[in-house]
């Protein structure tokens, strides 16, 4: 009796996702290709999970946005990912490796309220911020350094007020020297959190220009992103997130109204999702 | 008096008052420098836990030497003792605050005392063990300069050198560090061990400062002049310079203050030169001072009020309100029975115009810039260039009897 097989193993044992899952990440076939991928990725407060068993895939040169209701864990999942945050279970990968290994790849533009904004600083000491990796512990700030500051600050318009301390500037001001900051680092992958939160509508489109250029040159865009009504026209790729993963793929085929409706619940009325312009 | 005061000021007033110089403006550098990240990383009062904690550790240190034999006095060896502790404290703070839902505030205020507590009880306990050779350690509380010596002044230039060597390392993913957290972690920055090496750097100007300015007032070591400082400058990089000076100089006018009578404590007076630098500073700096803050609002009141009359003289209105009468009638733009004056009828119209400039301006110019700075009291002519009023003007197609000033 012992040697007949039981048809439900059997079926197991012959389904490529089941036997998939045993292999080593090395040879998970999402990985390679990816620009970020995340596997199992779980965040906790206490015990109240706010991110849970969170596996995504990034495609390299795509825009990607994270969306969901609020408290879904979308910062939460991203500063995780970064590892500001622990972890309670599960990695990233950037380019296929290990993310602690490419952190030269990434860049990061934090919530513009994660700081305080009297910091002693001008515009310019900011976006020098993002060199300093280059730069070292020691190493002067050579002219090179001070012309590319300044470029950067060029790319998002905001290359007049080098020299103002950051308190002076407007919210989408900030954001602008925040992303400036981000372009210095010449990273492969930009990774925002909230970029268009509270800004005027000429950062929004200066934001939004940078970061489409950011694409065009084959780098990899992932916003944490509220705004419904723009994911269509700003982003090709999106994750949906509730506490867990909801759905990812591309906006054409992912972004649609039974997702959203899965994603915020009763939080979004149906009129709200017949109003987005989705095709 | 004063000869006192410059004999210690060149360095003339003995042997024992030019170490006490020397190490305390070396000291009040170290102290500055290494207050300056605390300070831009808003976590100023952990070194007053620090500095507590060290008393327990000194006493500590004093009964075992005592106990193996030796001098209980050691200078080195009651230093390692306090640095011990002050580690300990260090390491409580940052654990109750990463392990239970604690603010650092509420762990700071428990560890602090207990320590000192614990510091105290050694000290009586101290007292009744062996007489007579206790008798330095009072002056670890508040410090004391009598009887410096030379290895004294030799340990502060070399751990206030080593403190200001890391601090100058370290610099970048410190600033990095104090200003945005998040980021630094984002691009490997190992931002527990920065934050660590800067409490590290704390810990040792606490411990060499110990003997000098004593643990109770040492923060203000630390901390007052890069307070100072934030008054003078908008560049975390200057604060550095600023705080480092300012300490250094209260250190060296401190001590010739002190010079200048019998028995004056030279770290309270250190700690009160500092203060002296705090309060000039709150006062007169022109950006961030009270003062300038203070006159920047009236001026600014005025001109809301010279505002708002002139728009009444030119709608004909009837200005009522007193502060407004009394603001026009000072500016000479209306009489005692509140009748406008020639020039109150060609500013009142200038107002009028450059009301219309700004409204046609938002249509004409598409920069968003210039509104910012736009707050409907700055002269039309100090934000937009000549050029840019003509084509208003231009555009508006008013008559222009009341040419601007710039003009004419």
């Amino acid at each position: 009796m012992t040697t007949t097989t039981h048809p439900a193993l059997e079926l197991a044992a012959s389904d490529g996702r089941t036997a998939d899952s045993d292999k080593d990440v090395d040879r998970d076939a999402g990985l390679a290709g990816s620009a970020l991928a995340v596997r199992g990725l779980t965040v906790s407060y206490g015990t109240k999970p706010a991110v849970f068993s969170i596996d995504a895939t990034v495609p390299k040169a795509s825009m990607t946005a994270i969306v969901g209701p609020n408290g879904a864990g979308k910062s939460t999942f991203l500063k995780a990912v970064l590892g500001i945050i622990p972890r309670l279970s599960g990695a990233a990968y950037v380019d296929g490796k290990p993310l602690e290994t490419m952190r030269r790849a990434i860049a990061y533009v934090p919530q513009r309220a994660s700081v305080d904004w009297d910091f002693p600083t001008r515009v310019r000491d900011v976006v020098t911020m993002g060199q300093f990796r280059g730069l070292g512990l020691l190493g002067f700030i050579r002219p090179a350094h001070r012309k590319k500051t300044l470029d950067c600050l060029e790319r998002v318009g905001m290359a007049d007020f080098a020299d103002r301390q950051i308190g002076q500037l407007s919210g989408g001001q900030q954001q602008r020297v925040f992303l400036a900051r981000a372009l210095a680092q010449d990273a492969g992958l930009y990774l925002l959190d909230e970029p268009f939160a509270g800004v005027d509508a000429a950062t929004e489109k200066a934001i939004i220009d940078v970061l489409k250029g950011l694409k065009a040159e084959g780098k990899t865009v992932v916003c944490v992103h509220h705004d419904l009504a723009t994911v269509t026209d700003y982003f090709d790729h999106v994750l949906m997130l509730n506490i867990r993963k909801i759905a990812e793929g591309p906006v054409s085929t992912t972004f649609t109204g039974p997702m959203l409706q899965e994603t915020y619940g009763g939080r979004l009325a149906t009129a709200h999702i017949d109003q987005l312009k989705l095709d | 008096m004063l000869s006192a005061f410059l004999d210690a000021l060149t360095l003339q007033a003995g042997y024992n008052a030019a170490l006490v110089s020397v190490g305390a403006t070396l000291l009040g550098i170290a102290g500055g420098c290494a207050g300056c990240f605390l300070f831009l990383r808003k976590r100023t009062l952990v070194s007053d836990a620090v500095a507590h904690a060290t008393l327990p550790g000194v006493c500590f240190a004093f009964i075992l030497m005592v106990f193996l034999g030796g001098d209980g006095r050691n200078l080195v060896g009651l230093l390692t003792g306090s640095a011990v502790t002050a580690g300990l404290g260090l390491l409580t703070v940052d654990w109750i605050t990463r392990k239970t839902r604690l603010s650092e505030d509420a762990a700071i205020g428990a560890v602090l005392s207990v320590f000192f507590g614990l510091g105290v009880v050694l000290l009586t306990v101290i007292q009744t063990l062996s007489h007579g050779k206790q008798a330095g350690l009072e002056g670890f509380l508040l410090g004391s300069t009598a009887g410096m010596l030379f290895q004294d002044a030799v340990i502060i230039a070399v751990g206030g050198a080593l403190s200001t060597a890391i601090i100058l390392v370290l610099r970048r993913p410190m600033t990095l560090v104090a200003f945005d957290p998040e980021y630094a972690g984002a691009t490997g920055v190992p931002v527990r061990l920065i934050d660590l090496a800067m409490m590290g750097v704390v810990m040792m100007v606490t411990v060499v400062g110990l003997k000098l300015v004593g643990l109770i007032l040492i923060v203000s070591s630390l901390i007052i002049p890069s307070v100072s400082a934030r008054f003078w400058t908008d560049r975390s990089d200057r604060l550095l310079v600023i705080a480092a000076f300012t300490g250094g100089l209260a250190g060296y006018l401190g001590t010739a203050v002190s010079a200048t009578a019998p028995n004056l404590p030279t770290g309270p007076i250190i700690v009160l030169v500092n203060f002296a630098f705090f309060s000039i500073s709150m006062l007169l700096s022109p950006k961030r001072g009270v003062l300038a803050a203070f006159l920047r609002h009236r001026k600014f009141q005025a001109d809301v009020h010279l505002h708002q009359g002139l728009t009444s003289l030119a709608r004909g209105e009837t200005i009522r309100e007193p502060l407004t009468q009394k603001m026009m009638r000072r500016a000479g733009y209306i009489r005692e029975d509140l009748v406008a004056t020639g020039k109150g009828r060609a500013a009142a119209a200038k107002t009028v115009l450059d009301e219309a400039r700004w409204a046609k301006a938002r249509q004409i110019i598409q920069d968003e810039a210039i509104f910012a700075s736009y707050d409907g009291l700055t002269p039309i002519e100090a934000v937009l260039t000549r050029d840019q009023i003509r084509d208003i003007d231009a555009a508006l197609g008013a008559p222009s009897p009341l040419s601007s000033p710039a003009e004419g």
